[in-house]
């Protein structure tokens, strides 16, 4: 049993990993992309690379040069390794979200925005009443996707030593101990479980239209 | 005065110069269709016209206010611009209805919206939101839609949706309306359905600009024809004067691939 509530104390990382990168990497995601839609070109260009980088490299590299790199670099460690993951993660994921946003954006045809052009609706209006609900139904699944491999990434920052569930597990296993490590699974199971039938639900709830 | 005057309008896209200086005047309640082969610029001038692209030279009048002048440099405000807009209704070859609301809704949103900016708004929300949607229902039934307002557009046939999106553009009560090519993509059966509201239209005194590729029915239904031809127009008239007696050999060769 106490083998089970420290699983749990691990698990709590993992959690609040998920849910903290969620809440900043959503947003975050949102303003790269608009700076990589820009009409602005260096800006444009600047977030482009910087996609490509994040998008181009491990985020178990990420992870080390997140904790390592401020320190020696600029001579301001990180504060804890726990910091060190949020970062890591949220700039990450917000790469990989920028990208969704931008597929979602740029798959909605021009006739719409010019339809509401004429009808004398401001920009404003075009995007929050026409456009933003057509894109959150095209992001719907793909951000799924990428809410439930970040569910598992989690388990990364156990390489810069935070102690979330797999690293709790592994202080059994070398003990010898196994099945700790083995159930870990469980805990991403139940919790992908869930993601998933929310997610189902989301589309299902958006899908009332075809095109 | 005429309703709508365009004067010398140009527009280029980079070194490609589509219009090449387009004049003509319409008054209230006249019907122009405007033929002409594919790529002569009929769509652009509609865009140009309707602010979805701005023209390189020229100017419109609108009852003899200027509303476009492309040697005017100053900077005209974005709702300005949507306040000279609203003078035009545009119907697409493509619909564009909104997917994501019913008949109704396509045809309310706009209206309602736009409702937002007048003063007594706040105190009388509900009497203006009863009176838009009563209009939208007049006008959904007018065009043969009665049992389909609440229907999502992707419910409802080629034809069906082009009546919405007439009846849409009629929500706003434009001063002119134009329509590119609002058959194109019906076939010829669902084409009559539009034809009859187009007809039915004209019998109200809409003013009302067409481009269409339905010579016939530009004959029947328009008081006035334009031919355009290579970013140029080649005749401006009657459709007896146009159609029977073209003076352009560009004209009657058009017409006789057309027949
Ligand atoms: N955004 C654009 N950029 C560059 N060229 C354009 C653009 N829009 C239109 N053109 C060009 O302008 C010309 C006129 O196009 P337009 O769509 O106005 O013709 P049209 O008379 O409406 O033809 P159709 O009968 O096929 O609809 C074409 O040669 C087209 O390639
Ligand atoms: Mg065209």
């Amino acid at each position: 049993m106490d083998k089970w509530l420290s699983l749990l104390d691990g698990f709590q990382y993992n959690l609040v990993l998920f849910f903290g990168t969620i809440a900043a990497a959503v947003p975050l995601g949102l303003l790269i992309c608009f700076c990589s839609m820009s009409k602005f070109k260096p800006l444009s260009y600047l977030s482009k690379v910087f996609v490509w980088i994040i998008r181009g490299t491990p985020l178990m590299l990420q992870l080390f040069v997140v904790l390592y790199v401020p320190g020696l670099v600029f001579n301001m460690p990180m504060k804890s390794r726990l910091t060190a993951s949020f970062v890591a993660f949220i700039i990450n994921y917000a790469a990989y979200f920028s990208e969704i946003y931008r597929g979602g954006i740029e798959s909605i045809p021009k006739g719409q925005y010019e339809a509401g052009q004429v009808l004398g609706l401001t920009k404003t209006q075009v995007f929050m009443k026409i456009v933003l609900f057509q894109v959150i139904r095209r992001i719907v699944p793909p951000m799924g996707n990428e809410i439930i491999t970040l569910v598992k990434d989690t388990s990364l920052a156990r390489i810069i030593g935070v102690a979330e569930i797999i690293m709790s597990a592994e202080r059994f296993s070398k003990a010898g101990v196994i099945w700790p490590l083995f159930s870990t699974g469980l805990f991403f199971l139940a919790m992908c479980g869930v993601l998933t039938l929310i997610f189902g639900a989301l589309e299902k709830k958006m899908n009332y239209y075809k095109n | 005065m005429p309703i709508l005057e365009v004067k010398d309008l140009h527009k280029s896209f980079g070194k490609t110069e589509v219009l090449k200086g387009i004049n003509f005047k319409m008054e209230k309640g006249e019907i122009i269709a405007v033929l002409g082969s594919s790529g002569s610029g009929k769509t652009t001038l509609l865009r140009c016209i309707n602010f979805l692209e701005t023209a390189t030279e020229g100017s419109i009048y609108v009852d003899g206010e200027c509303i476009f002048d492309a040697a005017d440099k100053t900077k005209i405000s974005a709702s300005e611009i949507r306040r000279r807009q609203l003078n035009f209704g545009l119907v697409f070859q493509s619909f564009n209805l909104f997917p994501q609301y019913t008949a109704l809704e396509n045809v309310m949103l706009a209206p309602k919206l736009l409702a937002k900016e007048r003063a007594d708004f706040s105190q009388n929300k509900k009497k203006i939101y009863d009176e838009i949607e009563c209009n939208a229902r007049n006008l959904l039934t007018r065009v043969g839609l009665g049992d389909k307002m609440g229907n999502y557009p992707c419910e409802l046939s080629g034809g069906q949706q082009q009546r919405v999106s007439i009846s849409r553009a009629l929500a706003l009560e434009p001063k002119v309306l134009f329509f590119d090519e609002p058959t194109s993509a019906l076939d010829p059966e669902l084409t009559n359905e539009i034809l009859k509201v187009i007809k039915d239209l004209a019998q109200k005194n809409m003013t009302m600009i067409i481009v269409t590729h339905e010579i016939e029915f530009a004959k029947n239904v328009a008081d006035r024809i334009i031919f355009m031809n290579e970013g140029v127009v080649l005749e401006d008239g009657t459709p007896h004067d146009v159609i029977e007696n073209p003076k352009n050999k560009r004209t009657q060769e058009f017409l006789a691939k057309m027949l």
